[in-house]
């Protein structure tokens, strides 16, 4: 048994509280939430049922919390938790589950599974049982600054072709602002346009904001491969910097899981408040509207349908502001049958889009999202979450759909009113 | 002799094992603890609990399209049962006379007949899917059979001990009863009462996000 082994099965033991003693209480194994897994829906293959990922955490709550597992224990019974059971169950914890929460929502006895999903991986990665790709994209982020490898000079690079595009100035650490903005990777280097939607509509709204060259990425790998000292130093610079700057609010982008990293799990793994606030670019967005500081012109008669990027919406709880935002430049917006906090995942959150070996399992669960868009007959899907967008847009090329993805933020910014007078 | 035991000091042993049992794991579950959120709140997770605790009763449309067995067979059987164990005239009598000291209108024979088949339709169909459906083959353990096989045979020794005319089969059927009372605590039966647990931390972290689940 290696060192690393022992450190994980500690690691995970530390992860079992009250809800997941509660979890593993109630759970009376009727598998009802492989019904409610993408993985399970698309292959039916019932090892991905969700509750069935969690079978290595059960093990150790059932030795070290219940009866009959300490006296198995203590006789000699049960076999205790192996190096076999986290190299078998590794794929399962990693490939098969986005984190995405749908099985949360149908729980009979009401059981956060994604909840202990998460924090199965805390063990699992300190034993080493974690996908390549998501080790490597963890490392780049603690040394680099980011899971891609985006240094600041390339954001600046970005920022000054922005500043071409639009002749309006970006500013970078600019202290005493209302604002500071942070991105993830795939928008500085896939989706630039999203930081001239930004600079364009702030414009507008008279917002006063900047990004910081010491903390400008929003993605946390920490948090996706379940290592809660990397995921605490990741948000710890975002912090650091937003409170030198002396900023009242923090953005957190078009990026489903860094809205969970720096809304939710942010305060809990620095182990105190934050001095601001952190507001979702949708949210703040909505919040201009409603004001009257961004205005909008002509409607988009396109039909378009909306993807509710799963860690925004269902586990976020921005949900009604996108549906706000959409109605107010397309009148032929229409929902999927399951929209909201009820929408079927992209297939690449949770990490997965960074877990190479996945590839395969993924595109073969993306006939979910094919299938919803079948049904609903529309060709243009908005969301507001640039890992969604890559890979609903690998997906739909896989499948040769003639779907086009657009960001909610961008669409907003092309219906602008020419800017204001400032 | 052993109808003496039955009906004396295995009841008092067994009911003081259940109320004991339950009442340590509740206590053990809430010792572990969780940690204070440190997050702001966006809504309310005193409401999302209490929304959670009630929410689930009433099936997600993906579970109510999906699970449609499951679905009408959990309904039957519960439903069922919990009739039964509370309306039964015989329990009435037999509650009233050894627990609380008074009792209540008891349901007629024929609703009893009624119940007594959503119950037995409920536990065989969801027993069936237990043993024949590859997810819930995958994940059943020894705990779900011998729980499902213990309310099964109470259920029955109950249906035959119903006319109390036959004093065997009552002290069998209470003697069933017992044991079901003493395995109950160390079982997954225990979801019984921690359902509301789960439902309420879960509903509570979702209503401070502001999400109803």
């Amino acid at each position: 048994m290696s060192e690393a082994f022992e450190q994980g099965v500690a690691a995970l033991s530390a992860q079992i509280d009250a809800k997941v003693a509660s979890y593993f209480s109630s759970c009376i194994h009727c598998g009802l939430c492989a019904e409610a897994c993408l993985f399970y829906t698309e292959t039916h293959d019932p090892r991905y049922t969700p509750i069935h990922k969690l079978e290595p955490m059960k093990k150790l709550w059932r030795q070290e919390h219940t009866f009959w597992g300490k006296l198995g224990k203590a006789m000699g019974l049960s076999k205790p938790l192996s190096e076999a059971d986290f190299a078998d169950w590794e794929r399962l914890v990693y490939d098969s589950c986005t984190l995405c929460g749908r099985c949360s929502m149908v729980c009979p006895v009401g059981n956060d599974i994604t909840y202990m999903i998460r924090k199965t991986r805390e063990g699992f990665s300190v034993a080493g049982y974690a996908p390549d790709g998501m080790k490597e994209a963890t490392q780049r982020a603690l040394t680099i600054g980011s899971p891609m490898g985006v240094t600041y000079k390339t954001l600046s690079a970005a920022i000054a072709n922005v500043e071409k595009e639009t002749g309006l100035h970006i500013p970078v650490d600019q202290p005493g602002v209302d604002y500071m903005t942070i991105f993830s990777s795939m928008e500085i280097v896939n989706f630039p346009e999203f930081i001239e939607a930004l600079a364009r509509i702030f414009k507008q709204a008279g917002v006063t904001w900047t990004i910081s060259s010491k903390a400008y990425e929003a993605t946390n790998s920490g948090i996706q491969i379940g290592n809660k000292e990397a995921a605490a130093e990741l948000v710890g610079r975002v912090v650091n910097a937003a409170e030198e700057l002396g900023v009242k609010y923090v953005i957190s982008p078009e990026c489903g899981h860094a809205y969970t990293a720096i809304r939710w799990e942010g305060p809990n793994l620095i182990g105190r408040p934050y001095q601001f606030e952190v507001v979702h670019i949708l949210e703040l967005l909505d919040q201009l509207k409603a004001q009257g500081r961004i205005q909008v012109k002509d409607f988009d008669h396109t039909p378009m349908t909306l993807h509710d990027p799963c860690q925004i919406v269902r586990r976020g709880g921005v949900i009604q502001p996108p549906r706000n935002l959409l109605n107010s430049v397309a009148d032929h917006f229409v929902e999927m049958k399951d929209h909201g906090v009820m929408n079927w995942c992209c297939g690449g959150g949770g990490g997965v889009s960074a877990n190479e070996r996945a590839e395969e399992l993924r595109l073969e669960v993306f006939k979910r999202k094919k299938s919803q868009l079948d049904e609903l007959g529309v060709n243009t899907l908005v969301t507001a979450c640039a890992n969604c967008r890559i890979i609903l847009e690998e997906g739909l090329e896989h499948y040769e759909m003639d779907t086009e993805v657009i960001s909610l933020t961008e669409l907003l910014a092309e219906h602008l009113v020419t800017d204001k007078p400032s | 002799m052993i109808g003496e035991f039955i009906d004396g000091p295995l009841w008092t042993f067994s009911l003081s094992v259940f109320v004991i049992g339950v009442i340590w794991r509740i206590i053990a579950i809430l010792k572990i603890g969780v940690k204070r959120d440190l997050s702001q709140p966006r809504g309310s997770s005193g409401m999302g609990a209490l929304r959670a605790l009630f929410s689930r009763f009433i099936p997600e449309r993906t579970v109510t399209s999906r699970g449609r067995l499951q679905l009408v067979a959990g309904y039957l059987f519960h439903l069922g049962l919990f009739a039964l164990l509370i309306f039964a005239k015989p329990h009435v009598d037999f509650i009233a006379e050894r627990i609380t000291g008074f009792d209540w209108p008891a349901m007629p024979h024929w609703a009893f007949i009624v119940a007594a088949e959503f119950a037995f339709a409920g536990i065989i169909l969801l027993w069936l899917h237990r043993l024949l459906n590859p997810v819930t083959r995958l994940l059943s353990d020894l705990d779900d059979h011998i729980g499902t096989l213990l309310v099964f045979l109470v259920m029955l020794s109950g249906c035959l001990a119903l006319a109390q005319s036959f004093e065997p089969l009552r002290l069998l059927h209470l003697l069933l009863a017992e044991l079901l009372l003493i395995y109950f605590p160390f079982s997954k039966l225990m979801h019984a009462f921690t359902f509301v647990l789960s439902r309420g931390y879960t509903g509570a972290t979702m209503g401070r996000k502001g999400v109803n689940a």
